[in-house]
């Protein structure tokens, strides 16, 4: 076989443009919060002028290498590296997800019973001898003084108000939308780029329907439970796994309406090269992973 | 809109860029390898001053010359940079540097995502290194921020420090990607896995490490941010929350961070102490094994750092001896480098004296090691000055000597000039026993009682602390000679010829010293 010259472009401005617009973004980003209860504070310009260029390095770095692809320079080795390099991003990710997970499986199985007086440590009730514990946790162990006690948890509600019940309809439309994202693959592996089109943008519209759907879940929470991040160690795993999630659900989504663009409004992908999709799609089946997890761990269990 | 690109392709294979420019824009190994072993002398030398600091402090017993906020602040500081500002990005730089020529690779597989990882690294440390000047001082809570110091007792800065983390972590699990990548795909033709030398395999593993555990570091500090400004309570009991928690996520990460300090050292200790006994590496596979096999019970072992939290007693024993298996591998190792030293040529160069105390040294830090995981034990000397001794004698003699060691073994590959020998010798002679002096005694206050962490101790303790801080400085004296060595071999000296040591081998040998701007373009034959 012969060999292809490995692509190195000889300099770029790309990465220290991110690095700077990042610098920018998280001295805005920690000035912001530290000022959170002084209305008058302007570091929130500072914190999106750092996004924003940010994010148009982003935009013209990944278009950059788009171009490299299309002109041909990218040899099947420099290909491989890119299909290594996005799997192994998605395992950092999957790291990151397993610290909340662990955080919840932790004060499941030890914190809480503990602080109920049950167990080997259950000397921790002395805190608060009141409290028993349950999951999910209601009442806060200092009986609300801190924290604000929540009406209700977003658990299964039994099977006579499984019909109100939102996480069972996003589980749905997460799990067709890993369905509908491979049919799309599969049609553009057969070369058939209008399959690949249709199937690719109900995806995304799948995508869109789920973040509506967290939002207005979000809201039930907050309005009408009373369920918030201050209700103590329920309400701050189940926003933050949820949330977490659903942030990379925009991600993913982002991710995969980038592609349908290109497909749809610039031609690219054919039957052979077509990575940056499958990365995508790669992606968006890793966030159907957790989200399955989550409704196992977070809703049912 | 291909001609742009024809033209950009066009410039390839000339040399470097000129001035500024030429460092901020670059997208070669080298240069990139470069900045990340300047960056870390740096930190070494910011971090090295804080140590001085907290060393004058203690010279006598009582408050001298820091108040007792700022002496916390230098403690929390001197960690983190020393972790993350001087150890970390010296092994990426070394990585950067010589990963691609020993597998044989043009460069690192994805060359603009490395300039990425370095650029973040100035920034997300001038970022901690200004939380000094801000209201309510720089984070003082150590370098492990347990909460609730780190949470609800923590100035402001605090803040800002947990972002400049997440940019540490995005930079090392980016630099981490990129060398597993060049790793897996960009060997040249008839590198298996099984010949590749021992510096490329100690990173495939840290690599993975990284990968695993910086992204729950970064879920530690985004629950810490949450709990302080956003009302969450995962480490608030009064919420159903747990400060222990905190540190089971911690030392989740933490743990596996020790080994990602040294794994890369037990990497150049190979190659070094191979090339001056003149003889092959004994063991090269159960090396390869060993690694591997510390690198995974280093998953299950981080609850050895809070015996005395009050776990249960099944996870007591349960970390202990999975603590103590640990022994096994890196017994191993140390076996196979006394054995590859038997009945050797040996000559003793500076690299071949630092990796000599390594071995010695690193040991002494290993075994103090076991002491400590030992339970009832460890109840004894648990935040202790006999721990700070541990993790000293591993992270100075250890992490630190491999990296002298490995910028004397390289730095005539590096810039095609020999050092200076006789000064080399200086430096090692100083830096040994100024670390010893430092840290052995250390090991007797420790054990006598003297806690971790205060500016002031009680009386009994004052002989050894004079004689602690005595010995800290010389070695940080013994720095600025370093500093002076790499100065002077970079303006010049003997010419290096392309093997530079008689017994070295490897593809970094084959290419002239210094190596060429470019190297392999085309891979070479491996045999």
């Amino acid at each position: 076989m012969e060999y292809q010259k490995y692509y190195v472009p000889e300099s770029s401005k790309f990465p220290i443009f991110a690095a700077f617009s990042l610098f920018i973004l998280i001295i805005g980003a920690s000035s912001t919060i530290n000022s959170l209860d002084n209305p008058e504070s302007n570091a929130s310009l500072i914190l999106y002028t750092g996004l924003a260029c940010f994010l148009a390095t982003l935009f013209f770095w990944f278009r950059q290498v788009v171009k490299e692809n299309n002109a041909g320079l990218e040899s099947a080795q420099l290909s491989q590296s890119f299909v290594y390099g996005m799997a192994w991003f998605i395992f950092s990710e999957v790291m990151f997800f397993a610290a909340f997970f662990g955080a919840l499986f932790y004060v499941r199985s030890f914190a809480v019973p503990w602080l109920g007086g049950e167990g080997e440590k259950g000397l921790a009730n002395m805190l608060w001898q009141d409290f028993e514990a349950t999951w999910p946790l209601i009442n806060t162990p200092d009986g609300g003084k801190a924290f604000v006690i929540a009406a209700k948890s977003m658990s299964f509600p039994g099977w006579e108000n499984i019909s109100h019940w939102l996480p069972l309809y996003n589980t749905i439309v997460l799990l067709s939308s890993s369905v509908t994202v491979h049919f799309a693959h599969l049609g553009l592996k057969k070369g058939n780029k209008k399959t690949f089109n249709i199937w690719l943008g109900i995806t995304v519209l799948l995508a869109l329907i789920f973040v509506g759907l967290q939002a207005a879940e979000y809201y039930e929470a907050y309005e009408h439970f009373g369920l918030t991040l201050n209700s103590g160690i329920y309400g701050s795993t189940f926003f933050m796994l949820t949330g977490f999630h659903g942030f990379h659900v925009m991600l993913g989504g982002l991710m995969l309406a980038v592609m349908l663009i290109r497909s749809v409004f610039y031609g690219h992908f054919n039957e052979h090269k077509h990575f940056g999709f499958e990365a995508a799609s790669w992606y968006w089946h890793f966030v159907d992973v957790v989200w399955v997890m989550l409704f196992l761990f977070v809703y049912i269990l | 809109m291909s001609s742009v690109i024809e033209s950009h392709h066009d410039d390839h294979h000339h040399g470097p860029a000129k001035g500024l420019m030429r460092w901020l824009l670059t997208t070669n190994h080298k240069d990139i390898g470069t900045l990340y072993l300047w960056f870390s002398f740096a930190m070494f030398l910011i971090g090295g001053a804080m140590a001085m600091v907290i060393r004058a402090e203690l010279f006598q017993p009582g408050m001298q010359i820091v108040e007792p906020e700022f002496y916390n602040q230098m403690l929390t500081l001197h960690g983190l940079i020393m972790v993350f500002g001087a150890v970390m990005p010296a092994f990426v730089g070394l990585a950067n540097w010589l990963v691609p020529m020993m597998v044989g690779a043009p460069d690192m597989a994805l060359p603009r995502l490395n300039n990425l990882s370095f650029w973040l690294l100035p920034f997300a440390f001038g970022i901690l290194l200004s939380s000094l000047f801000m209201e309510g001082g720089a984070p003082n809570f150590g370098w492990t921020f347990y909460a609730p110091l780190s949470t609800t007792y923590a100035p402001p800065s605090v803040t800002f420090f947990i972002f400049s983390v997440h940019i540490m972590g995005a930079s090392s699990i980016m630099g981490s990607i990129n060398v597993i990548v060049t790793i897996m795909n960009m060997r040249a033709p008839g590198m298996d896995l099984m010949k590749m030398p021992l510096f490329v395999w100690s990173w495939l593993i840290t690599a993975y490490l990284l990968i695993a555990v910086m992204p729950v570091l970064a879920g530690a500090v985004t629950m810490m941010l949450m709990d302080i400004h956003f009302g969450t309570s995962f480490f608030n009991a009064a919420g159903g929350g747990d400060p222990v928690l905190f540190q089971h996520i911690f030392w989740f990460f933490g743990h596996p961070e020790v080994y990602i300090m040294i794994l890369p050292a037990f990497g150049i200790v190979s190659h070094i102490i191979e090339t001056f006994s003149r003889k092959q590496l004994f063991g090269y596979s159960s090396m390869v094994w060993a690694m591997l096999s510390i690198a995974i019970l280093s998953f299950v072992v981080w609850a050895h750092h809070m015996f005395t939290v009050g776990m249960p007693l099944a996870a007591e024993l349960f970390f202990m001896w999975a603590t103590m298996l640990i022994a096994v591998p890196t017994g191993v190792k140390v076996f196979n480098w006394v054995a590859t030293m038997f009945k050797g040529s040996i000559t003793y160069e500076t690299p071949m004296l630092f990796a000599i105390s390594f071995v010695v040294l690193f040991t002494i830090g290993g075994f103090s090691g076991l002491m400590l995981s030992i339970v009832p034990a460890d109840f004894q000397y648990h935040d202790t000055y006999f721990v700070v001794a541990h993790f000293h004698y591993v992270l100075v003699p250890g992490s630190i000597f491999s990296i002298m060691a490995a910028v004397y073994y390289w730095i005539p590959k590096w810039t095609g000039n020999m050092y200076d020998e006789r000064m080399g010798r200086l430096h090692f002679w100083l830096s040994f026993v100024g670390v010893n002096v430092t840290f052995f005694p250390q090991h007797w206050i420790g054990l006598a009682g003297m806690p971790r962490r205060y500016p002031d101790y009680a009386l009994q303790f004052a002989d050894w602390n004079m004689v602690s801080t005595a010995g800290a400085f010389l070695f940080g004296a013994s720095q600025i000679l370093f500093l002076f060595i790499v100065l002077k071999t970079v303006m010049g000296g003997k010419k290096a010829t392309p093997q530079v040591w008689e017994g070295a081998r490897g593809l970094e040998w084959s290419v002239e010293s210094p190596a060429p701007y470019h190297t392999f373009s085309t891979p070479p034959k491996v045999n």
